[in-house]
């Protein structure tokens, strides 16, 4: 994440503050994406991580600071823009199977009124079939486990195909076999120049994972590419010596350098 | 001979007012905005009131669009105190329409007192609907309401959808969600007030909520629960009525309601999959095979995962 042109940045985040009940959560936060890759965003609870993507996407009001992407307002650019929300964000037992909710990511370019048509739902049924849930198509959405409904909205954000993802936190409470699939997806993503955010839980597949990273809390305590970001005084100075993370923190360190 | 008796007048009213409350209804259940048909409702009652206060006119429409005025006036003030104010839903709920109806009976009272001796103004009758009176208008102002509604409710079924299942994927697309909303309410307030002849202040919120809530019993596809629902409201709609017509004592409202709540009962106890009696305590077989069923499951992700 090198500062050049902000113009043609996939997303510049420009001096963004977000406050709630007059407090700050979110100050200052300056951040330029400029190449197609996997980016990390981690900190503590509370960093404000989930608020940050929430805030580009428009869902929460900033206090200050613009957001652009590829030159514009973020605003006219969510036709590019893909979106996985956490799970608690939605109504479980909502009358709907999973074919219909991934077909929901081809809403945005149908315009107003227009029903889906034969090749979107063709469509949604590849997304369904990349993240290997095909065969839960007529299935309530309910009825699925928690990274079963996780890859049906991973399968949504695709059929969106946006150029720019934002995810929140889509690996956390998930089995092993989902985890490796979702990342195996967006690996897939980065390679065919796609630029994905994600709101990352655990820092010890940080390293594994990612090109770059941004650690936050509150404000943006370090960012760029993982080698030089994602260091141990670094990750103090994000995590504030909080006794409990103390041996995630030397684990992910460790990891770092065994993987080097 | 006409076929236009005043029965069949009624009939037809209902059956409309049943089927786009099922419509519509489906949606405000979904979005958890059931009781702010009641809400609108309890308002709508000031309206009337001061609708005829100012204009002296007895015309329904007149009356009616003081009703919309006002209904909608207690709608938009329960999305305010919500943002606004710390109080909780169902303390704004309360709050607002308490107040509303307070408002609403203190000015037929004075209606009353005042206009004592003439007789039409009759806004009391609002209260638990007139049907047995409504007039060819009547009907045909409902069958405009509801034609509209569920018009509209079709044209952007897809939207709704959207909005009521995910609201932050809606925004995120870019669709306006708080005009879409806005929209929902809209239709809510129309449909009661439309319904306000018919069945009444205090019954017609009932309406929009049973037959979705039935509904939601048969299915888990979306399309389906709202089409059941228009049936649901519309035979609900018809049966109140004819009953009514029959038993002469009864007001054709409350009937219609209990209709519905029969059909609740029923669709509660009986639904396969969702209801009581298909749910009621497995058999330790039906266990065992469900249970073999997840732990053959569990086995085939270990083997794939270690491969």
């Amino acid at each position: 994440m090198t500062s050049s042109e902000p113009d043609d940045a996939i997303l510049d985040i420009h001096d963004m503050t977000v406050a709630y009940d007059r407090r700050p959560v979110l100050w200052n936060i300056d951040l330029t994406l400029n190449k197609p890759g996997l980016t990390a965003i981690v900190g503590p609870n509370g960093a404000g991580k989930s608020t940050l993507i929430k805030a580009v996407m428009g869902l929460i009001p900033m206090a200050s600071g613009r957001v652009t992407s590829w030159g514009r307002p973020v605003g006219e650019q969510l036709s590019r823009i893909g979106y996985v929300p956490q799970r608690e964000s939605v109504d479980w037992d909502f009358p709907i199977n999973v074919v219909d909710t991934v077909l929901m990511g081809t809403y945005g370019e149908l315009g107003w009124f227009r029903r889906p048509k034969r090749r979107h739902r063709e469509r949604a049924m590849q997304c369904l079939e990349r993240v290997g849930m095909q065969k839960f198509a007529k299935r309530q959405i309910g009825q699925l486990s928690g990274g079963q409904q996780q890859r049906v909205f991973l399968a949504r954000a695709l059929a969106q195909q946006a150029d720019l993802y934002f995810m929140d936190e889509p690996m956390a409470g998930v089995d092993a076999t989902t985890e490796r699939i979702i990342f195996e997806l967006l690996k897939t993503l980065r390679d065919a120049g796609r630029t994905i955010v994600v709101v990352h839980h655990d820092l010890r597949t940080v390293k594994e994972y990612f090109d770059d990273v941004v650690l936050l809390n509150v404000r943006v305590v370090a960012s760029g590419s993982v080698e030089s970001t994602f260091t141990a005084e670094k990750l103090q100075a994000t995590y504030g010596g909080r006794l409990s993370i103390l041996d995630t923190m030397a684990e992910a360190v460790r990891m770092q350098r065994e993987t080097r | 001979m006409t076929l236009l008796t005043q029965t069949n007048l009624v009939l037809i009213g209902t059956v409309l007012l049943g089927i786009t409350a099922g419509l519509v209804g489906t949606f405000a259940y979904l979005r958890r905005q059931s009781l702010a048909g009641d809400v609108i409702a309890h308002s709508a009652l000031p309206g009337l009131c001061l609708a005829f206060l100012i204009t002296e006119s007895r015309s329904v429409i007149v009356l009616l669009a003081g009703a919309l005025i006002t209904g909608v006036f207690g709608a938009c003030m329960m999305a305010v105190l919500r943002r606004v104010s710390r109080l909780r839903e169902d303390a704004v709920l309360g709050t607002v329409l308490s107040i509303a109806y307070g408002l609403g009976i203190a000015l037929t009272r004075v209606i009353q007192n005042h206009y004592r001796d003439e007789q039409g103004a009759d806004l009391e009758s609002f209260i638990i609907g007139r049907a047995a009176t409504m007039l060819v208008g009547d009907v045909v102002q409902i069958g405009i309401a509801a034609a509209a509604c569920s018009f509209a409710v079709l044209l952007v079924f897809k939207e709704f959808k959207l909005l009521s299942f995910d609201e932050s994927f809606c925004r995120i697309q870019g669709w306006p969600a708080t005009g879409l909303d806005l929209l929902l309410m809209f239709l809510t307030a129309v449909t009661v007030i439309a319904g306000l002849p018919a069945v009444g202040v205090v019954l017609t919120a009932a309406l929009l909520i049973i037959p979705a809530a039935a509904a939601r019993f048969w299915t888990d596809r979306l399309s389906g629960m709202m089409w059941i629902a228009a049936f649901i409201g519309g035979v609900s709609g018809a049966t109140g009525t004819l009953l009514s017509a029959k038993l002469n004592a009864m007001p054709t409202g409350p009937l219609v309601v209990l209709t519905a709540a029969a059909f609740f009962v029923v669709s509660w106890m009986f639904a396969p999959q969702r209801g009581w009696l298909w749910n009621r305590g497995a058999s330790r077989e039906e266990l065992a095979s469900a249970a073999e069923e997840i732990i053959s499951g569990q086995q085939t992700s270990a083997a794939e995962a270690g491969t």
